[in-house]
């Protein structure tokens, strides 16, 4: 790991343009009058149909954004209207909603070019929300959308081209192109700018093939890094995504839009924005090297710290840490990074985190021999692709991380599945017969890329792998391969959704905020773990409410605005704690001020911090209701594995014997002296599964909901979303 | 005998808040230490020792997630 990477040297695939144009055909096109937004607000969506391949404007009404503001809300909105209770991911009806956002799109304050992705997950059945950077909402909003709807499917592989500047849409046959991302987003992003200058004005959504058999297809949005020469690919990773694009036939989205500047947004009062902008820049810029060192590292960073407080998932989550953590901690990356350009995912942002590892030559599949640029990887997929499958080799979890993103698959998803299944490999559920001669020993690397490419080739057991823990629990429980409760303690997914990669075991707080989360186990919406287990800030079921209530709506702001949460609390002014002692600090109070600065500078509406939580809330509280009409969305859905809350095996427990037998003596009051291992294990299942309980019922409490986890019609009717279609879902269900 | 997070630490003569730090195993940096409610600043971790019978809380900034 010690050779210099060139970061200017890959493969290149943007030869072969002229020829693949050439194979696509026109099938619609539609004149439309492109327009910047005033305030943050275009006041138009744009409706693709791909049944009919037709094309219409919206509007955007004053209730849309007093109701929803925007990006996630936007998305929940249209898709509660497009769908019924019955809608699967697979119908037409679905559809998959991308709105960047009010705030989104300005380059003043870190972390303002973030796009929301909706739509009915394969992996849930209920709506999920993806957060991703890359330029493609912002752009698609200097064309003049505040959201882009997608339904129905098209009968041959399409490419919907979205022109600002030429105020043209276009839906085109494109049959040559792989969707492959690395080689897609280079590809059309080529194609579709105008020359050189343009590139930079041009962003792809795609969808490696992968996608097209697995449930847990991610999409791919680009940006084009002038620097590298380069287009790199963010990821709206969880649920699914990609599944549902391919499943359109969708090849690429293409946006194309004005050259970028510094208010395009037109924001209501930009020297507001300039001045925090200022404020959270000159703040990374002083002190992100003490501090986090995303600049460097990225999110990597988190992988020796989170092995130091036995929170890296090992094996499966059985263990909190390893040996071998120091071959693919920060240090590794802090190397293998390529440091000479700053790596920005928006415009603007001076966190610069989206690190990439170039030069990899890809050592199997179809790219065999090719030089790329690897995105990230990031903390999650060193903690799923790598610990979490005893995986301790850098060079091969670059190998996974390149297949992952380009074939179009989930990282945190397929991480915690290749988990799974080796556990499963372990204790004699598979073997060589039953996985068609993988070898899923801990640690195989070469085996956790051989089942992308069966995705990919839509062959043997890769097919079932890429459907997911949930599926697989169902498949070898039907088949006999193994004792069905044990199988379904080890599989870390709640609602069909992954769990992403954190040990939860030890934080009752954090078990709610993944087990409570809307879409699934995210920790996009509760990261509680140094609070509630290191710090102690919140040791009654009342504290962890409150927090679960706090930080979830505070987090969901970020995806109604178009922000990404990075520059909110990986970077802390350096007088954060002696201004906010106790768990204000927690906040970050000085940022959430920068942030109600930021919304009234773009869109000149008032916002304090008590309604910027009531913003969240309205959406928070509709999205309950939507999985509730989706047949979920009530308490038997919100309960973990087993294996997220305490040890399962007699090896998890005897390797943290003194903690467990502490825990007995001390806060149980059971004396674990002259008790077996079996005995003192199923004392701990029934005091953690009974505390979890009791922080679920103080949790709906807190949020104004049933003891069943369904919001209240006085909930309803307090945030203003008492619409007749939301009450009738909800009536039943009011005990 | 200390308190650190509210959890017991036994107390030995001299010791720092860099002593506690290595021995909680707590490696984070962005973290804010306050003695009996004071915050401690992090150039003075090295050198400033902590009573017998201290209340030590060291909070951990969430990042991440
Ligand atoms: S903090 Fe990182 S992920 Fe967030 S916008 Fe900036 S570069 Fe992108």
């Amino acid at each position: 790991m010690s050779v210099a990477y060139d970061y200017k040297v890959r493969t290149e695939y943007k030869g072969d343009v002229p020829r693949l144009r050439a194979a696509h055909t026109v099938v619609a096109e539609f004149p439309f009058q492109a327009s910047l937004p005033i305030r943050g607000y275009t006041r138009r969506t744009l409706f693709i149909d791909l049944d009919t391949m037709s094309v219409r404007e919206k509007p955007v009404t004053e209730e849309m954004i007093d109701i929803f503001t925007g990006g996630r809300g936007f998305g929940m909105y249209y898709l509660w209207h497009a769908i019924t209770p019955e809608t699967k991911w697979n119908d037409p009806a679905n559809e998959i909603i991308i709105s960047p956002g009010p705030i989104a799109g300005n380059p003043q304050y870190a972390g303002s070019g973030k796009s929301l992705v909706v739509t009915i997950s394969p992996m849930t059945g209920i709506p999920i929300d993806c957060n991703v950077g890359g330029y493609f909402g912002p752009l698609l909003k200097f064309c003049g959308f505040d959201a882009l709807e997608i339904r129905g499917k098209a009968k041959a592989d399409t490419v919907i081209f979205i022109d600002g500047p030429s105020g043209l849409i276009r839906l085109e046959e494109a049959p040559e192109e792989t969707p492959d991302s690395h080689v897609a987003a280079e590809v059309f992003t080529h194609m579709y700018a105008a020359d050189a200058k343009d590139l930079q004005n041009v962003s792809v959504v795609s969808a490696g093939k992968a996608a097209e058999t697995a449930y847990m297809g991610c999409l791919n949005f680009s940006w084009y890094d002038p620097k590298r020469g380069a287009v790199r690919l963010k990821q709206a990773g969880r649920g699914g995504t990609g599944t549902v694009f391919r499943d359109k036939r969708l090849k690429a989205l293409v946006v194309r839009g004005p050259k970028m500047g510094p208010n395009l947004n037109n924001a209501a009062d930009l020297p507001s924005v300039i001045r925090v902008g200022r404020i959270i820049n000159q703040e990374i810029h002083d002190h992100d090297d003490e501090q986090c060192r995303m600049r460097r590292q990225g999110t990597a960073h988190l992988v020796e710290i989170m092995d130091a407080y036995d929170l890296l998932p090992v094996h499966n989550f059985q263990y909190g840490k390893h040996l071998d953590t120091h071959r693919i901690d920060s240090q590794v990356w802090d190397k293998r990074f390529t440091q000479a350009v700053p790596d920005r995912c928006w415009y603007g942002c001076g966190m610069a985190c989206s690190k990439g590892a170039d030069g990899h030559i890809v050592r199997t599949g179809p790219y065999k021999g090719h030089i790329v640029t690897v995105d990230g990887p990031e903390y999650e997929n060193v903690g799923g692709l790598a610990s979490n499958c005893g995986l301790f080799d850098p060079d091969w979890l670059l190998e996974v991380n390149f297949y992952c993103d380009t074939y179009g698959i989930d990282t945190i998803s397929y991480g915690t599945t290749c988990a799974f299944i080796m556990e499963c490999w372990e204790k004699g559920i598979l073997n060589a017969e039953r996985t068609g001669g993988i070898d899923l020993s801990w640690g195989n690397g070469e085996s956790e890329v051989e089942l992308l490419h069966q995705m990919w080739r839509g062959e043997g057991f890769g097919v079932h792998v890429g459907k997911g823990v949930r599926y697989l629990q169902d498949l070898f429980i039907e088949n006999g391969w193994g004792d069905p409760q044990f199988i379904r303690d080890i599989g870390m997914q709640i609602k069909g959704l992954e769990i992403s990669q954190y040990m939860s075991k030890e934080s009752l707080a954090q078990q709610g905020g993944y087990a409570l989360a809307n879409k699934g186990p995210q920790h996009d919406e509760a990261w509680l773990i140094f609070m509630d287990m290191v710090n102690n800030q919140i040791p009654t079921f009342e504290d962890k409410a409150e927090a679960l209530h706090y930080f979830p709506l505070f987090r969901t702001w970020f995806g109604l605005q178009g922000l990404c949460k990075l520059p909110w609390n990986d970077i802390e002014p350096p007088d954060n704690h002696e201004k906010y002692p106790g768990p204000e600090a927690a906040k970050v109070p000085a940022h959430v001020d920068n942030y109600l600065a930021l919304y009234t500078g773009i869109t000149g509406r008032p916002l304090d911090r008590a309604s910027l939580l009531e913003q969240s809330e309205r959406v928070y509280n509709f999205q309950r209701v939507f999985n509730l009409r989706m047949g979920q969305g009530v308490r038997a859905f919100d309960m973990p594995p087993y294996r997220a809350m305490g040890p399962v095996t007699k090896a998890e427990y005897e390797s943290r014997a003194e903690r467990y037998d502490a825990q007995l003596k001390d806060i149980v009051g059971i004396d674990p002296a002259g008790k077996s291992t079996e005995e003192k294990m199923a004392l701990h299942r029934q005091w953690r599964t009974d505390r979890y309980n009791r922080l679920v019922d103080a949790v709906y409490k807190r949020r104004g909901w049933t003891p069943n986890g369904v919001p209240t019609l006085e909930t309803l009717k307090k945030l203003r979303i008492d619409f007749p279609e939301v009450v009738e879902v909800v009536k039943a269900h009011q005990e | 005998m200390l308190r650190v997070n509210d959890t017991p630490l036994e107390f030995e003569a001299g010791m720092t808040v860099r002593d506690i730090l290595r021995r909680r195993n707590y490696v984070w940096r962005m973290i804010a230490v306050y003695v009996n409610g004071e915050l401690v600043p992090r150039t003075t971790y090295d050198t400033r020792q902590v009573p017998d019978g201290a209340d030590v809380k060291v909070i951990h900034q969430i990042a991440g997630g």
